[in-house]
């Protein structure tokens, strides 16, 4: 292994829940304001995974007062505290751009059902 | 106090500060280096440490060149370069010379290399010309246009921009900083960009 896969590898996280586009995610976001540090919450539906090892990012998207919100969260940012999985949604698609068209019931993702 | 180091660059990548943010680096190997030869200014008219470093296989080494790499007794060396220092007496011939000893995290270092060759270049990407239009019945699309006046001067100014070689120059960045240093692996993580392709020298240098 070379030297810059290993020197990424050991800032890279172990425990990263299973989860894709679709899904409806909790995200625990570390806000650091002077020398006090509290949890925030982001809430949505993951509609893009870019994997590019250390540099690894995904997209939450929800709706806030009316208003679409997206974040893109480096996977492996230690500002980043916890990923919850919600839901897994059933989608067809990697990249769920099309959701930024729709609105209302429209915008729903099913659930997978796992029997 | 050694004032720079030679090393090879490995390529970059990035890493996350303790606040967070995200740092791009530079993956820098350095050293050890050996001292091959102390120029002082009794002798050579100004003090350096002449380094050598990565390794280079003997029987392709010319044997006038083995002879003074012999003197330091560390195998023979595919780079050779000197590095100013202001006292030479604390080192002696064969002394190895590692990164820890010679930078520490935060330092403000200057980084040489010699920079990717992009070979004979027009204006447009040597020296950011806008050029012409492509359409509308334009003969002028890539090229310099006048290059100068007329009765006066009656020549063309030195080092008007034209085209020609590209790249593969020796460029030094100024003002990059250590980030993290791995003595074990003789690793240097710089903040930014190092000129050169992988696997490239470069001259570390401080101050």
């Amino acid at each position: 292994m070379n030297v810059i896969d290993r020197l990424e590898m050991e800032q890279m996280k172990k425990n990263i829940p299973v989860f894709k586009a679709g899904d409806t995610l909790r995200v625990h976001v570390k806000i650091v304001e002077g020398d006090k540090q509290r949890i925030q919450v982001f809430q949505g539906v993951c509609i893009k995974r870019m994997n590019r090892a250390l540099g690894s990012t995904f997209t939450v998207r929800k709706v806030s007062g009316g208003m679409g919100v997206e974040r893109v969260f480096p996977l492996h940012s230690p500002l980043v505290d916890q990923i919850e999985v919600l839901m897994v949604g059933r989608v067809r698609r990697a990249k769920l751009y099309y959701l930024r068209k729709l609105q209302g019931k429209a915008a729903r993702i099913r659930e997978k059902r796992t029997a | 106090m050694m004032k720079g180091i030679l090393g090879k660059k490995l390529g970059m990548t990035q890493v996350f500060a303790a606040d967070g943010k995200c740092i791009p680096v530079t993956v820098v190997e350095t050293g050890p280096c050996v001292v091959l030869q102390k120029k002082s200014v009794e002798t050579d008219g100004y003090n350096a440490l002449q380094l050598g470093f990565g390794e280079k296989k003997t029987h392709r080494t010319s044997k006038p060149e083995m002879g003074h790499f012999k003197k330091a007794g560390k195998g023979a060396f595919a780079y050779v370069r000197e590095i100013r220092v202001d006292d030479v007496d604390g080192y002696n011939v064969g002394d190895q010379i590692v990164c820890d000893a010679v930078l520490a995290i935060g330092d403000v270092i200057d980084v040489t290399g010699t920079s990717k060759g992009k070979g004979f270049q027009g204006v447009i990407k040597r020296w950011n010309f806008s050029g012409g239009r492509a359409s509308h019945g334009s003969k002028f699309h890539r090229g310099p246009g006048a290059i100068g006046c007329s009765a006066w001067p009656s020549k063309v100014f030195k080092g008007k921009k034209m085209a020609g070689q590209m790249g593969n120059e020796r460029v030094t960045t100024q003002g990059l900083q250590v980030v993290e240093i791995r003595p074990e692996m003789n690793l240097v993580l710089v903040k930014g960009a190092v000129p050169g392709p992988k696997n490239g020298l470069v001259i570390i240098s401080k101050g």
